[in-house]
């Protein structure tokens, strides 16, 4: 059963994500080295068995991109010296089986996310609407729930938009002048 | 594989992204605005009010279906780490396999060039332009020499390559083992078996109505027409995509299907996409591609001599040449494993500036390309309409179909569906085939390529291509191709040759396809 071995000095304080892309590895199983009680180091399982392939004779899974979150450990995994990746394929139409591309990210190095829209973390929930008791509104109240809607207009307006224009595109076509040739 | 918050988060930006600064958000905003003066908008609830306004009024429908389906066209999101190239195609040597294959074809298309002395694409001189406006609506009628050009490939050709398709990490030793295929394609993909498909088709089952069935003339209407159609009409009232898309699985209605169907690929022929096809019309008729004279020799050699599509001959080059010159056909590029091939103006060979998608929308046409378009002229007459529904159906179904990729309802897939299928559940059909070298794939692979267009009768293709839409795979082709098979069984196994199969099997115009769809998943014995 093959397995890979990783040496961490300095030792990670605290582990907040694992990142990989699997090669052909059907179920993956993580092992760390903690300082145990009394200075010895000791070996924890931290993720038994996850499945990457769920069907090993099969492509499902085979190079796709993975992520191992702190939440999804079956242990703590903190002051980290040592890793160890233990692959398994159980399936023997495939020459070779590993994980490629591992990285570690500390906290606040989280792993390389798409850009969100800075207003999507910030989503009211559902308001209920004040009952007036034949008084008037309070007119702070009002005035910032205006503004709020206002805002979310200002931002969206602001955001670059993917839609196409359409009609203001530029036909490619009268860009090709003489006989261009394709590259073979 | 994501975290199901991120995945989500990352699902609802991406499709805000896309919806932002597009027509329909410039209409929601305005309708809100529109909405101010009315008396049951309150300033204290101006938020909640706006919204339920935007409910009564169908607004918010019209937003779902744009959401629901920009979720149907786009795959769910992967991993951030995963590089463009992995969204289009997650396995390295079926990307190389596409893009040796994209090679080859514009080695076929350069050469053909040359050969001919034709420049890919030339401004047309004045009087030859407003000879073609003239002729726009009767341009079948021309009759231009198209000897010397040939399809730069055939079904046929595209069979080869994916035949030869292996996977460099597979034992593919030379012995028989269990590790190679029986059939012709060799890579271990995941496909679904009778079971998976028996639940994933569960609206075709024996005891569920059945347009194409239960509509005969020997079942009187009321046990299930009658009420089918009501439905539709509900459905078609509501505007509903979703709702659509699920009632179009039992098969649609005649007289509903033009507008179902444009409800399910959210086309609502606004204004600005009549502008847009007449622009891409403008650029017809201005400059004249090398792609036109293999899409008019495309059209004269299949759907011309089609009993049944000869008709529609002037809509078809009235779609196509417009199709090959529409830049928005390049946003599937990234979800597709297919590459735009790019040409560079003569002389900057190599450099960036001066490089341009060629033919704009970079899909060249092959032979039977043409085939796609023909059944939609029965649903479809006005061009621009009948242009935007092709255009939605190419970049959500066919480009599938001679791509080569992973994807369940990719053309690779669903030719190992299609093997596995009938070598699992007629085997003695298979290896009887088999030995007199008469490999199955041979014949249906022209089917499924096709997508059956221009091998059923009309309204059966329509039947099947109901069930496509209805539930947004194209796996229904593979099991038509296993069931036709099925079918006929007893007249194959006495065949002794490859032409005599293909005889056998050469006419599928008087077949009905949903009782043989339903026969082969619910009603035979595994």
């Amino acid at each position: 059963m093959p397995s890979l071995d990783l040496l961490l000095r300095p030792p990670v304080p605290q582990v907040q994500e694992i990142v990989f892309r699997n090669f052909y590895t059907a179920f993956l199983s993580v092992r760390v080295q903690r300082p145990g009680p009394g200075g010895s180091r000791r070996w924890v399982t931290c993720l038994r068995n996850l499945c990457l392939m769920p069907c090993p004779h099969t492509e499902e899974g085979s190079q796709d991109y993975f992520c191992l979150h702190r939440h999804q450990m079956l242990c703590d995994v903190d002051q980290v010296t040592a890793m160890r990746f233990i692959l398994r394929q159980p399936s023997p139409v495939w020459l070779h089986f590993t994980i490629e591309d591992l990285q570690i990210f500390p906290p606040g190095q989280k792993s390389p996310q798409k850009d969100f829209p800075s207003w999507l973390s910030q989503l009211t929930p559902p308001e209920q609407p004040a009952s007036l008791h034949g008084e008037l509104p309070d007119p702070e109240k009002v005035s910032t729930e205006v503004q709020q809607m206002w805002v979310l207009t200002e931002v969206i307006r602001a955001r670059q938009a993917a839609a196409r224009i359409g009609r203001f595109d530029v036909s490619p076509t009268t860009l090709l002048m003489g006989t261009p040739t394709l590259p073979h | 594989m994501l975290d199901p918050d991120r995945g989500l988060s990352l699902t609802i930006a991406r499709v805000v992204q896309r919806l932002q600064g597009s027509s329909l958000h410039s209409q929601l905003e305005r309708q809100a605005r529109v909405s101010l003066h009315k008396p049951e908008i309150r300033l204290e609830s101006l938020k909640e009010d706006i919204k339920d306004f935007l409910k009564t009024s169908g607004w918010e429908k019209k937003l779902q279906n744009a959401v629901y389906s920009e979720l149907n066209v786009f795959p769910s999101p992967c991993h951030p780490a995963a590089p463009p190239e992995h969204i289009k195609e997650p396995l390295a040597y079926m990307r190389k396999a596409q893009g040796s294959w994209e090679k080859r074809i514009l080695k076929s298309l350069n050469s053909m060039c040359t050969e001919l002395n034709i420049p890919l694409a030339q401004k047309r001189p004045a009087n030859e332009q407003k000879e073609l406006l003239s002729k726009w609506n009767e341009m079948g009628t021309d009759e231009p020499d198209l000897s010397l050009f040939r399809p730069v490939y055939a079904p046929k050709d595209f069979l080869e390559v994916l035949m030869n398709l292996r996977n460099p990490n597979y034992e593919n030793g030379e012995q028989p083992s269990f590790r190679n295929h029986l059939g012709l394609i060799q890579v271990p993909l995941k496909v679904k078996d009778i079971p998976e498909l028996k639940e994933d088709f569960s609206e075709l089952s024996l005891n569920i109505g059945q347009l194409g069935i239960d509509d005969s003339a020997q079942v009187p209407p009321e046990f299930f027409e009658n009420e089918h159609v009501r439905v539709g009409q509900k459905v078609l009232a509501e505007q509903d995509s979703a709702a659509a898309q699920q009632y179009v699985r039992q098969g649609c209605p005649t007289a509903l299907r033009a507008d179902l169907w444009a409800l399910i690929l959210n086309i609502s022929n606004q204004p600005e996409d009549i502008l847009y096809y007449e622009q891409l019309k403008s650029n017809v008729i201005q400059h004249d591609l090398l792609v036109d004279s293999l899409i008019y020799k495309d059209v004269k050699l299949t759907a011309s001599n089609d009993d049944y599509y000869f008709v529609f001959e002037d809509y078809l080059y009235q779609v196509l040449l417009c199709f090959s010159r529409d830049t928005s056909v390049l946003e599937h590029f990234t979800y597709s494993s297919a590459t735009p091939p790019k040409s560079y103006i003569q002389g900057k060979l190599g450099m960036e500036e001066y490089a341009v998608f060629y033919p704009p929308n970079g899909v060249i046409p092959f032979h039977g390309f043409s085939m796609y378009v023909a059944p939609l002229c029965f649903l479809y007459h006005e061009p621009s309409k009948l242009y935007q529904i092709f255009r939605e159906m190419y970049v959500r179904f066919f480009f599938r179909l001679h791509s080569i990729s992973s994807h369940p309802s990719g053309i690779v897939s669903l030719c190992l569906l299609f093997e596995t299928l009938l070598q699992t559940h007629l085997p003695q059909l298979f290896y009887h085939l088999r030995e007199i070298g008469a490999q199955p794939l041979r014949i249906s692979f022209k089917w499924m390529v096709r997508a059956f267009s221009g091998y059923l009768a009309t309204d059966q293709l329509l039947l099947l291509w109901d069930r496509i839409l209805g539930y947004n795979s194209l796996e229904i082709l593979a099991v038509l191709a296993a069931a036709v098979f099925a079918f006929r069984a007893v007249n194959l196994m006495e065949v002794t040759s490859l032409a005599a199969a293909e005889a056998v099997l050469a006419d599928l115009s008087t077949l009905k396809v949903m009782p043989l769809l339903q026969i082969f998943l619910f009603a035979t014995v595994t």
